[in-house]
């Protein structure tokens, strides 16, 4: 199989410039696939999904009882990144994550782009992710967003676009790093010849920044990695986080707070915790201040947390942040707090709770994408060009019955790589998501998850909905 | 070390250690079957005693046929002893304590797991004798594994504990089963068959040829002492409890033949008991009353095993 019969069409591609022509930084993998004999890539492509199977990397299927597994579908050829984009990107993410740290300190304590009227109090108020409990909360170095997972895109002319910001607990760095392993041994020539970024100092990194957080007196702090457990769709995902940074992975049965501290239940008594990285959601973190019938968390740990006895990352409260709505201001935020311009570009939003955006909504719905805003995993979204009218119609009486939790977006032309399918090359949309973290300093993994969506013709890249994953090769200068 | 995670590597180690028991079972009374002459009735129910879980069997299952047994015993995905729920509980915990071991262990236990299920989804049933090597050394390769690749901390001592407690209960069980069900009546005693019988008995704990090297002649009291006393057989009852005690010390800092939890203070005991035995002893009080007593007290460790490390205890209210 080889690239010279594959047209990107009217699509920007990221390997190709056009028909037979890779673009300069995909030349020496369009090369070497190209030398492949026949047959060589598909054996190589199955060889790495059954290592991936092998090695455990699965996510789960919430309604098997027996708590089956399935496996990312994934990819062989990687979606390629240059330099210089890089460079951009790293920049731009900076400059966010950095903005919204500012936000969500400034939420919690003062409101001064409230009070300014920069945003409307209204929407923090209403937004399902702000936590009155958090008011005041003073996170070690006044840092809340510890690990982003932000959404980019690109559209037809190649520019990119921030699609959403994730906060809370953004999944999928273990299948960059996985993924990465498996390319390693699939294309070692091509890693040979190439100078591409290593993703694999990111566990050392979140290490870091979680220990960044601990007391500084403190000489060997204990960090520990909280999960739902093994029926969580991204168990696979805590335990490797747990594994490659050494610490110990628990479960809400696991800690209780004692003498004023967390702690851990252990074979030789109770163990203080000092930090917690948390996969679990705000509003099961405490059944005694949030949601009291949850089980995943510890009761009493938001007095610990509160009291400075403890630190949790991402800090309760961030998934303020990743209220879509919220997500309309950014750029705003950005021109508020830092009197910078945005170097990444929010996709234009529509806010449907403002009356004339509404308006203007429900007149295109046949054109635009409409989004709960604060669902994820692509729940609670229609794609209007891909839509039928009655459900169109569903979503117009949903938006006028609770404005607030829309928003739409007009149906990008997203970007597309090559992959496999049918034994032959075919053109898929694909995302990227980045991970940043904000320790002593901003770090901006060089890399991230491209998500592809592998049914022919679809915008839908989401895991849940039949989406698969490709390597991201970021180059060195 | 968690807790939970203690808890985990011990019963990853029971059923990885259990699915390779039941495949030992299986395996030699498939070897006998070949050996026995023709009508000689098919002796397939006393394995299913071996477990404990007749009644269940004979409700599910009715008649104890060689294939009855069989599927009952290696696929059978609602009985929790059958070597496939073994499986998938080993995997199940491994699964939970995938930071604690190393991903050589979890890579095994996978790949373990994959191989019983792919085999019992084939329509036919598989070659037996072939599917019950491969469950057998996958178990090996399992415990070579840990061996090789885990630190021998905490974790890998219980995994110890998991594993010859086990294999000591299993032990027992097997003996007793012979014993009591599979000896034929008075006049095969001495016979070929007889023979034949406790040939199998000691293949199906390996035990053979290092019988052969010490004992030479098979008789029924010699074969007990090898499987109950032998000091240093890996798959004697004494040795399984030496090595679990060994661990419990590791991770107590307890010294040997010196006590301070129950745990220490039981399996002490019942190895004491051993070091000072004679085979003759046994017989003499009833090697079943003398095996019956022994799994008693197995379960007793583990038990407090579970009340020492493992058991999480409720939190009072305003701590």
């Amino acid at each position: 199989m080889q690239f010279k019969n594959y047209d990107p069409g009217d699509f920007y591609d990221e390997l190709f410039l056009a028909k037979g022509k890779p673009r300069p930084a995909a030349t020496p993998l369009a090369d070497r696939v190209n030398a492949l004999p026949p047959g060589e890539l598909l054996r190589r492509q199955e060889a790495a999904q059954v290592a991936l199977f092998k090695l455990g990397v699965t996510f789960n299927v919430y309604s098997d009882g027996q708590g089956a597994e399935r496996i990312m579908p994934f990819d062989i050829i990687p979606r390629i990144v240059s330099a210089q984009e890089w460079e951009h990107l790293e920049l731009g993410l900076k400059q966010r994550v950095y903005t919204l740290n500012l936000f969500l300190h400034d939420i919690y304590h003062d409101q001064k782009i409230l009070s300014d009227g920069i945003i409307p109090a209204d929407l923090i108020v209403s937004a399902s992710g702000f936590l009155q409990p958090c008011m005041g909360l003073k996170p070690p170095g006044d840092i809340w967003c510890h690990i982003t997972g932000t959404d980019l895109v690109r559209d037809r002319e190649g520019q990119w676009f921030v699609l959403e910001d994730n906060m809370r607990c953004p999944s999928g760095v273990s299948y960059v790093l996985e993924n990465r392993r498996v390319m390693k041994n699939t294309f070692p020539q091509v890693f040979e010849t190439m100078a591409i970024q290593p993703v694999e100092e990111y566990a050392s990194h979140l290490l870091e920044t979680l220990l960044n957080l601990a007391p500084p007196n403190l000489l060997d702090p204990t960090v520990v990695v909280l999960t739902p457990g093994i029926y969580n769709a991204a168990y696979f995902e805590h335990s490797f986080l747990a594994q490659q940074m050494g610490v110990e992975l628990v479960e809400g049965r696991d800690l209780v707070v004692a003498d004023g501290y967390l702690q851990m239940r252990t074979t030789k008594g109770l163990h203080r915790v000092d930090v917690v990285y948390r996969r679990i959601d705000d509003i099961f973190i405490d059944p005694k201040v949030f949601r009291a019938d949850s089980l995943l968390g510890v009761p009493g740990l938001m007095d610990v947390y509160r009291s400075g006895r403890v630190a949790i990352a991402n800090a309760m409260g961030t998934g303020v942040a990743d209220d879509k709505v919220i997500y309309a201001y950014v750029p705003e935020m950005i021109r508020y707090y830092l009197n910078e311009e945005p170097i990444l570009q929010n996709v234009p939003t529509y806010l449907c709770w403002i009356e004339e955006q509404q308006k203007y909504v429900l007149e295109h719905l046949d054109t635009l994408v409409v989004k709960a805003a604060n669902e994820s995993g692509g729940y609670g979204m229609l794609i209007g060009p891909h839509a039928t009218p009655e459900q169109r119609q569903e979503f117009a009486d949903r938006i006028k019955a609770a404005p607030r939790n829309y928003i739409a977006q007009p149906t990008l032309n997203l970007s597309r790589v090559p992959a496999l399918m049918d034994g032959e090359f075919e053109g898929c949309h694909v995302d990227l998501r980045p991970y940043i973290l904000y320790g002593k300093d901003i770090f901006v993994n060089p890399g991230g998850l491209t998500r592809v969506a592998l049914k022919r013709g679809s915008l839908v890249v989401n895991s849940s909905q039949g989406g698969g994953t490709k390597d991201t090769w970021v180059l060195a200068q | 070390m968690l807790s939970r995670v203690a808890d985990s590597i011990y019963w990853l180690n029971r059923y990885v250690e259990r699915a390779e028991n039941i495949a030992r079972f299986v395996d030699v009374n498939l070897n006998l079957l070949l050996d026995s002459p023709s009508g000689v009735t098919q002796q397939w129910e006393p394995l299913i005693m071996t477990t404990g879980d007749l009644h269940l069997f004979k409700q599910r299952y009715g008649e104890a046929t060689a294939e009855n047994v069989i599927r009952f015993l290696t696929f059978d995905s609602d009985y929790p002893n059958s070597i496939l729920s073994c499986l998938r509980f080993a995997r199940e915990n491994a699964r939970s304590i995938r930071e604690i071991i190393s991903s050589e262990m979890w890579e095994r236990v996978n790949d373990f797991y994959l191989m019983v299920q792919d085999a019992c989804q084939v329509e036919n049933s598989p070659n037996w004798s072939e599917f019950l090597q491969k469950v057998k050394l996958a178990s090996h390769l399992f415990a070579g594994v840990m061996d090789a690749t885990m630190t021998h901390n905490e974790g890998w001592h219980f995994g110890q504990i998991g594993r010859f407690l086990e294999r000591a209960d299993k032990t027992a069980r097997i003996l007793d089963v012979k014993y009591f069900i599979l000896l034929p009546s008075l006049r095969d005693v001495g016979s070929t068959l007889d023979e034949l019988q406790w040939i199998a008995l000691l293949k199906s704990a390996s035990a053979y040829e290092m019988y052969r090297k010490g004992q030479h002649r098979i008789t029924p009291t010699a074969v007990a002492d090898f499987l109950v006393l032998e000091r240093n057989f890996p798959r004697s009852i004494r040795f399984c409890l030496m090595m679990a005690e060994q661990s419990l010390h590791q991770i107590t800092g307890t010294p040997i033949s010196t006590w301070r939890n129950p745990v220490e203070r039981t399996l002490g005991r019942l190895r004491a008991d051993l070091d000072y035995l004679l085979i003759e002893d046994i017989i003499t009080t009833g090697l079943h009353e003398f095996l019956d007593n022994l799994q008693q007290q197995i379960n007793d460790v583990d038990t407090k095993i579970f009340e020492t490390f493992f058991a999480l205890q409720p939190i009072p209210a305003n701590a």
